[in-house]
């Protein structure tokens, strides 16, 4: 961001200067190439390795001329025909994902869209209030839960107190739970990205378009919608992405065969003596699927820094 | 967690100068009570639960759902199964600490030279790399966590899975945190002044640690306290890197406990005791980072809560 008023860049660093830049850069660069993109490798090595017969461990081949697909038919074999056992699972993946990024937009909206429009000291109150989940983990929030929804937890005997049954098992294996569960747990991150758009929505807008005659209602069909599109958008990829890899979340809320995710295929079959390649395979199809939304992603955050960059 | 890329605090505060000509809607928009009760009751929802959690830790009973009168045996007070006793709850949080610990200690140095490299040295790989940097921000983590899983037990297996494993995979998985918000300020802060230092005789590297640096210090700090507090929170890669017991953090040990074993009121006051050490983090990351932007901000602290969760 050039301040106009600044003197005139000098066009032609000195040579050493860019040393300096790429050794302040190197180890970052270092870490990322041997810690994150070349794990990426040895995966489709052992994704297009074998087994070896006695130990049942796996082998790894090097050379992508010998990859085998293997692992990659009989993983073919698991999700889809008849006796396909992963086929459920996947669908599983996808519907509750769908349903719980549908119910989190549906509560993160309203919730960012209030705290953004607010003004002063109650602002920095709700705001703290709505981040504050962002600093209790994960694990303690599911705990907190399981608790609760135990069948002879606080929640079922509020249920009693009003006169409803209250002897549900909740964490017995049922879908609603593991959806709610998946919206409670991500819910936060969402509302945040909402927030910090909704925050940056110029008000002169809104009135504009109200001096111009629309109703409130209008207003936000016609110009607060349209104008947070982004914001929706990456807000959905930043829940669903985690969604998709899930395999704690169901575990610690139902840990009932008939509400296991792709995640839990993957993570299953890894530990599975003869079965890691299948789950090296499994793993790069789910990635293979989500470098859709994600290349998008990178693209617009990339173009986004350019332009602030000037 | 938004990648924000361009927020230059000028232009924040005139937006805010703005704002503040127009207060909450004026008539004819009645205030939105329906919004604010909604609100309220998704705060209840999203806290509460939290609440009963910390408060059941103190429970003198078992029970996760009768008060039994407080007690803190869960705590100190119970020779086996409180958390100052228990031999795996110890473990676990301490693991938890040094983890994060290491990792905050490795990644912030190596995302903040990362981010700097990668503003000033603009070429086709300094491009590359920022683009693999924000690949590893937003792939699940579960894919990365089974990738690093099969590097160590296949490739590199020097690296044991453990201790070693956990901090190296923590530290790419977190990388992104001190690299993203690094460069946002760089953006926002511009080169004229380290362009100033410099004509006034600074060299490169004495203009970069007596004007930059100072200058992303906020950002630094924010950076540092996320990757603690993210640390503190994760559960796929120290799952799936960790070997034996030794090298479980909490996390780890709350999901596999979670229905039976170690079950109970203990398992919730570590749990506690970890949110405790997490709102502390939270809290000197937020009073630090007012303190270090006295100069630029324009009053309440909505810049500071949200900078230090990462927007």
């Amino acid at each position: 961001m050039a301040d106009p008023s600044a003197p005139t860049r000098r066009r032609s660093p000195r040579r050493h200067d860019r040393w300096l830049w790429m050794g302040l850069a190197a180890p970052g660069a270092v870490w990322l190439l041997v810690l994150f993109v070349a794990p990426f490798y040895v995966m489709v090595a052992v994704a297009g390795g074998g087994v070896n017969e006695f130990f049942q461990t796996v082998v790894p081949v090097w050379n992508p001329l010998d990859w085998s697909s293997w692992n990659l038919s009989a993983v073919w074999h698991e999700l889809v025909g008849a006796g396909a056992y992963l086929g459920a699972p996947a669908l599983r993946t996808l519907t509750y994902t769908a349903a719980a990024t549908a119910l989190s937009l549906a509560i993160a909206y309203p919730v960012a869209y209030f705290v953004a429009r607010l003004q002063s000291r109650r602002k920095v109150v709700y705001l703290a209030l709505l981040i504050a989940p962002f600093w209790v983990s994960y694990m303690m929030r599911m705990l907190a839960w399981i608790d609760l929804l135990q069948q002879g937890g606080l929640f079922n005997g509020a249920l009693s107190a009003i006169g409803l049954p209250g002897g549900t098992d909740w964490l017995g294996g049922r879908a609603i739970t593991v959806i709610l569960g998946l919206v409670y747990g991500y819910i936060p991150y969402l509302i945040l990205v909402l927030y910090a758009f909704l925050d940056r929505v110029d008000s002169r807008l809104l009135e504009a378009a109200q001096d111009l005659g629309l109703s409130r209602w209008r207003t936000f069909w016609r110009v607060t919608i349209p104008l947070s599109r982004p914001a929706i958008i990456a807000g959905t990829f930043i829940t669903v992405l985690p969604m998709l890899g899930d395999y704690f979340t169901n575990q610690l809320l139902s840990g009932a065969p008939g509400t296991t995710m792709i995640g839990n295929a993957i993570e299953g079959q890894l530990d599975a003596p003869g079965q890691t390649g299948q789950g090296a395979v499994l793993a790069l199809m789910l990635l293979t699927v989500l470098m859709v939304p994600m290349v998008w992603y990178v693209v617009s955050t990339a173009r986004e820094s350019r332009m602030s960059a000037g | 967690m938004s990648v924000e890329l361009s927020d230059p605090p000028r232009a924040a505060a005139r937006r805010r100068r703005l704002r503040v000509a127009v207060p909450w809607r004026p008539s004819p928009w009645r205030r939105p009570w329906a919004m604010e009760g909604f609100t309220v009751l998704y705060l209840i929802w999203s806290i509460v639960p939290i609440g009963i959690a910390v408060l059941f830790s103190f429970n003198r009973g078992k029970s996760q759902s009768t008060w039994q009168g407080f007690s803190t045996r869960w705590y100190v007070g119970s020779s086996s199964s409180s958390v100052l006793h228990s031999p795996a709850l110890h473990q676990a949080m301490i693991q938890t600490l040094v983890l994060a610990a290491l990792t905050t200690i490795i990644c912030v140095p190596i995302g903040v030279g990362f981010a700097i490299g990668i503003d000033r040295w603009r070429s086709r790989t300094s491009g590359a790399l920022n683009v693999v940097m924000i690949f590893a921000f937003v792939i699940p983590e579960l894919l990365l966590a089974v990738a690093l899983f099969l590097l160590v037990t296949q490739a590199l297996t020097f690296i044991r899975l453990g201790t070693t494993a956990e901090v190296a995979g923590l530290v790419v998985w977190n990388l992104s945190w001190p690299a993203v918000i690094v460069r946002a300020r760089l953006v926002s802060i511009g080169r004229s002044l380290e362009e100033a230092a410099t004509d006034l005789g600074a060299s490169r590297l004495g203009a970069l640690g007596r004007v930059l640096l100072p200058m992303l210090m906020p950002a630094i700090f924010a950076s540092a306290v996320l990757v603690f507090a993210s640390v503190i929170d994760d559960f796929v890669i120290v799952e799936q890197l960790s070997s034996t017991a030794s090298t479980q953090p909490m996390s780890v040990l709350i999901y596999s406990n979670v229905h039976g074993g170690l079950a109970g009121p203990a398992l919730n006051a570590m749990a506690t005791i970890m949110l405790l050490f997490s709102l502390a983090a939270a809290t000197l990351g937020f009073v630090a980072y007012r303190w270090m932007t006295r100069g630029e901000r324009t009053g309440d602290g909505t810049e500071a809560l949200t900078s230090i969760a990462g927007m």
